[in-house]
């Protein structure tokens, strides 16, 4: 963004203008006790060349992702980006512009976004999605949101603890406040624990927030989830990987009133943890408390089809403080990645993807538990394109010396939480070779 | 400006009809003006309580969104379902086929209440 600062003589010629002594005057409501009396102590002004040096000595102790090879997920996955995405997204009407919302001006945009929204609810089975959110972690909590607005009276959220955890302190950092409390359902087992989840519905409880594939990679039973949560009254919500959706039952046919997810997997890089883009689409019953924007299609006074913003009233801008939620934009740009993505690959595409990343997977998971001291941390639980396994060493250091081998290992559950202590996650996506994953068993083997 | 007689008014230009123990709710045809075209009227549930000066629901217009405030205390024993499909009915017919809510009331707050010719002033 352009920043071109006011000089001196613009600055004596505004004040005059205005009849102003001096800029200190224009802020003289506020109380002196709390302006800052002295100059901000910023170092030397640095030129173009120390300027450029400093930010590049800081992006050199990144790892540059494109030369390693990557086991990591938790909520980000190394998927192929079709070349035709980044092309198409670059045109200069998508990139530059910003909140395109515009009827007059921006129908491509709002049929993009029209469209976009038209492709989650077929992937997610549900009967309308909104323009996007910012991520995984804010649209699931904007779906406990939605939850205790819908269920006005209700104030307890369920959130399993195979949800991813990042999502859930997002959940009730947004959900503090208000009577609301969040309470998590265990999953010891890998999966959702059904018969505690039994134990904590009550008509106290708003929503019962499950993911689907969960955290651990792990399959859950979403259409039993979701029927315990309706039969005490609650709402379903259903989070999860996109892609997942070729091959597992989506949210649509468990039964869930709301599916959310992280749209990352479709067409969006990782980027070191973002921009990502958040997916919400829910039951149309509950379309007047959707968050988010939401884009329609019309016709004008001369008959003609066009695409606008519509139920405007849902959001903050217009209902304020009796919206569900404070979002009143979306990752525009994002979600024409994944437009274009979903759109390229289509269903015949996206569930080939998944089948890849279930054999790759369940061919490295198998490979692992092979070795001396590696086993499943959870045998029995079927997955999707991650795993957790239970190493000899300590993961950390496990990590480290695959670091060196240009290997992304996977991700120290022991980290997050210190009863995973020895687990590891992994994740294995369609771009991940044999060749690459015979390498990666092989520097396990020669620890 | 329609403002029949025999009704009263709030300051927030919600009417209100009482016959005998129920009191029948709605919006002035001066409120329906202001507001515009109607497209969705969200209203409790028969059984809610409803009280003096607090609101009851809200009503949607294309670019904004309004509470309704009830103008007495008491139980909602009807609700007008006909504004689901037809919200319009609240600016074709304010007082008619566009009532909102009606009141098995315990109490009304007469002080705070206008007569047709006091809630013609205000709005003049």
């Amino acid at each position: 963004m352009r920043y071109t600062p006011h000089t001196e003589e613009e600055i004596q010629r505004m004040l005059e203008e205005i009849g102003v002594g001096s800029v200190d005057e224009l802020f003289r409501s506020i109380p002196k006790q709390v302006q800052q009396a002295s100059q901000l102590e910023l170092p030397h002004p640095l030129s173009e060349m120390e300027a450029i040096e400093l930010a590049e000595s800081l992006a050199r102790s990144n790892y540059d992702p494109d030369s390693m090879v990557s086991f990591l997920g938790g909520g980000a996955y190394d998927h192929y980006i079709p070349a035709a995405v980044d092309h198409l997204i670059s045109r200069s009407e998508f990139y530059t512009c910003y909140t395109p919302y515009q009827a007059e001006v921006s129908q491509g945009t709002l049929q993009a976004i029209y469209e976009y929204q038209s492709l989650i609810t077929r992937l997610t089975g549900m009967d309308i999605a909104n323009a996007s959110g910012y991520d995984g972690a804010s649209v699931t909590a904007d779906a406990a949101l939605m939850a205790c607005a819908v269920k006005r009276g209700r104030s307890v959220i369920l959130v399993s603890e195979a949800l991813n955890p990042a999502y859930r302190k997002v959940v009730e950092t947004c959900n503090s406040g208000g009577g609301k409390e969040v309470k998590t359902v265990p999953a010891g087992s890998g999966a959702t624990d059904t018969a505690a989840l039994g134990k904590l519905l009550d008509e106290k409880v708003a929503c019962v927030i499950v993911q689907n594939p969960n955290f651990f990679g792990v399959v859950e039973n979403t259409a039993e989830l979701c029927r315990l949560a309706q039969e005490a009254g609650a709402l379903a919500a259903v989070s999860g990987d996109p892609v997942a959706l070729g091959l597992v039952i989506s949210p649509g046919e468990a039964g869930a009133d709301i599916a959310v997810g992280e749209g990352q997997s479709l067409g969006v890089p990782t980027s070191y943890g973002g921009p990502y883009l958040g997916y919400f689409a829910c039951r149309g019953e509950y379309k007047r408390q959707l968050p988010g924007r939401l884009v329609g299609v019309t016709e004008d006074n001369q008959g003609r089809e066009g695409y606008v913003l519509t139920l405007q009233t849902r959001e903050q801008h217009i209902r304020r403080e009796k919206a569900t939620s404070n979002i009143c934009t979306n990752q525009s740009l994002l979600a024409l990645s994944a437009t274009i993505y979903m759109s390229l690959l289509g269903k015949e595409g996206i569930r080939h993807v998944a089948e890849l990343c279930l054999q790759k997977a369940h061919y490295l998971a198998g490979r692992i538990a092979g070795l001396a001291g590696w086993k499943l941390a959870w045998p029995d639980q079927p997955f999707f394109k991650e795993f957790v396994v239970e190493s000899p060493g300590p993961v950390s250091e496990i990590i480290d010396s695959l670091l060196d081998k240009g290997i992304l290992a996977g991700i120290d559950l022991g980290k997050i939480e210190k009863r995973h202590q020895g687990r590891m996650l992994v994740a294995v996506t369609e771009r991940r070779t044999r060749q690459q994953m015979d390498r990666f068993v092989e520097a396990l083997a020669g620890l | 400006m329609e403002i029949p007689k025999g009704f009263r008014y709030t300051k927030e230009h919600e009417w209100v009809l009482v016959e005998d123990d129920l009191a029948t709710v709605g919006i002035t045809d001066y409120a329906q003006s202001e507001l515009g075209d109607v497209v969705f009227v969200e209203l409790p549930e028969i059984g809610d309580e409803v009280e003096a000066a607090e609101s009851f629901g809200t009503i949607e217009a294309v670019k904004t969104v309004s509470e309704l405030f009830s103008p007495l205390t008491g139980t909602v024993v009807e609700v007008n379902e006909l504004l689901a499909d037809s919200p319009d009915l609240v600016n074709t017919d304010p007082y008619g086929k566009g009532w909102m809510i009606k009141v098995k009331y315990t109490e009304i707050p007469e002080e705070d209440l206008l007569s047709a010719a006091e809630y013609r002033e205000m709005i003049s």
